[in-house]
């Protein structure tokens, strides 16, 4: 097992590759639900403002 | 002045007389502002000197690099200009003139886009070899200089045209106008940059020279209609 | 009758409601697809017997750079959508686009560069694929920030999507001057991704990795069109029951 995370002597460059793509992701998946949260938010208080009106 | 805007795109004025007239005026309003006529050409002095400076006195080093220095010296200056290439006439209403004048944008913009090289691109191709003797290549490389300078000049203004038009709704507009042309003209740099190389070295430089001419015609026959559509939207 | 579907992928709240249902299975999809990947990639996979364990980071690298080229290219079509047949939901698309690619761009420059460094002995070599990947991430910063500095959003739509236009036409430009360019300096570099002897044990993990982005590519697209399709509906009746649960 921890040859596998050694990489062959290659961790080094192996293992920040795919955490940096996995940061990427990451980000992306909760950069996407946030846009969405707030634009529906948004959208939520104009509908409220315009039934007030 | 105030007649040749009206006359610059009426209809029943052949498309060739609306483009003689449109240089002509821009033109005129260029000499008339010497001030920034000559800015990029003392922008361009300027960046070509700093490089002795930073890098050695020495001229056998700064052969070298002395067409990569004139490339992006050029490039650089070219950028600087840009900003205002449409911003006055969008200003005083002229521009929504001419997109109403049943002449083409296109190519009114083309015209006024050639003005605009007339200016910048032409006095940037002589004095390149000024630049470039400063830095030590042989005088027999002046011809390459001045040709592939003045053929890539041509793409740049069309490449800067468009972004000029993009940007005309944007305030301080300068940063995101270099954002925009620089990643496009980076074809122009490499080919002129080889084609200087070339004419240094004392080595035929046409090929380079040819690839330029074919981005200069890409340039001069789609850059003006996505400008065009660029400046319509900016007008809406 | 046949163009009715055409009609009804401009119709905001029918893309909308479409993309809400259609976003789990992509997400879902892309994630058995990924970690499928990974597996084969990591564990079932052998060793390159030249580059050893080195050449797994084309597991990562490799779909980072189609994503790159693969979303630049959505977002250009789909701009050219939005402007010739003024579709407001192309243009939401477009937009979506920008910030994904971008990321993806990144993330494939970094890999590409510590995949460099141990072939090439230094993080950043003038490798035309990597220059090129670069001048393509500069590309999505110009999209980005011209549309954030035109207010409009309008506007912004329109004059991002020619730009998004011109830069396609661009691409193919820039890619072979870089590669003429770079040939004239150096002998080709020594990575041959294109190698058609890749084993299948290898090649099968890379294949599933390129499928599972592409499917999370289209599961963000889908989160992120729909709070652009929101933001460009302001007066709509349809949105007050679409954001109401």
């Amino acid at each position: 097992m921890s040859g596998f995370f050694e990489m062959g002597g290659y961790a080094a460059y192996v293992w920040p590759s795919y955490g940096l793509t996995l940061v990427v992701i990451v980000l992306n998946i909760l950069g996407a639900r946030r846009l969405l949260a707030k634009s529906r938010e948004a959208a939520r208080q104009r509908c409220a403002m315009r039934s007030e009106r | 002045m105030g007649a040749s805007i009206l006359e610059v795109g009426r209809t029943g004025v052949s498309p060739i007389a609306a483009a003689q007239r449109m240089v002509a005026r821009d033109l005129r309003l260029a000499f008339r502002k010497r001030g920034q006529l000559v800015q990029p050409l003392a922008f361009f002095a300027i960046v070509t000197t700093l490089f002795p400076l930073a890098v050695s006195p020495e001229l056998s080093r700064l052969r070298d690099v002395a067409p990569g220095v004139i490339w992006v010296a050029a490039l650089l200056s070219s950028l600087l200009g840009l900003e205002f290439l449409f911003r006055d006439d969008a200003h005083d209403g002229t521009l929504e003139q001419h997109a109403l004048s049943g002449q083409s944008l296109g190519w009114l913009l083309f015209a006024k886009t050639v003005a605009h090289w007339l200016v910048t691109g032409v006095p940037l191709a002589l004095m390149a070899p000024c630049a470039g003797l400063a830095l030590g290549v042989p005088l027999a490389s002046i011809g390459g200089i001045v040709a592939s300078v003045a053929l890539g000049s041509v793409t740049l203004s069309m490449i800067g045209a468009i972004g000029a038009a993009l940007t005309l709704g944007v305030r301080r507009s300068g940063a995101l106008l270099s954002l925009l042309t620089l990643p496009l003209s980076m074809p122009v740099l490499i080919f002129g940059a080889r084609a200087t190389e070339l004419a240094v070295k004392g080595l035929g430089f046409a090929p380079p020279l040819y690839l330029l001419a074919a981005l200069a015609v890409l340039g001069v026959t789609l850059a003006p209609l996505a400008a065009a559509v660029a400046v319509r939207i900016s007008l809406e | 009758m046949a163009w009715t579907w055409f009609h009804r992928l401009g119709s905001p709240p029918h893309v909308y409601a479409i993309a809400r249902r259609l976003t789990p299975w992509f997400g879902w999809a892309a994630a058995v697809a990924i970690v499928a990947g990974l597996y084969g990639g990591l564990l079932l996979a052998p060793p390159d017997y030249q580059q050893g364990d080195d050449f797994r980071i084309i597991y990562v690298h490799a779909p980072s750079a189609w994503m790159s080229l693969m979303v630049y290219t959505t977002m250009a079509v789909s701009a050219a959508v939005g402007l010739i047949w003024r579709m407001k939901v192309a243009h939401a698309f477009a937009a979506s686009c920008a910030p994904i690619g971008a990321s993806f761009t990144f993330a494939a420059l970094v890999t590409g560069s510590l995949w460099g460094e141990r072939m090439w002995g230094t993080y950043w070599e003038w490798d035309p694929r990597l220059t090129s990947e670069l001048i393509l991430l500069f590309l999505y910063l110009g999209y980005m920030g011209l549309r954030s500095a035109v207010g409009d959003i309008q506007r912004a739509d329109r004059a991002s999507a020619v730009l998004a236009v011109v830069g396609i036409v661009n691409v193919p430009i820039i890619h072979y001057s870089v590669l003429w360019w770079n040939s004239l300096h150096q002998a080709p570099s020594v990575m041959q991704l294109g190698r058609p002897t890749m084993p299948a044990a290898m090649l099968v993990p890379l294949l599933i990795m390129l499928l599972g982005f592409t499917l999370l590519f289209v599961a963000l697209l889908l989160v992120r069109v729909r709070a652009e399709i929101l933001d460009r509906e302001r007066a709509a009746s349809w949105v007050a029951e679409a954001v109401a649960s």
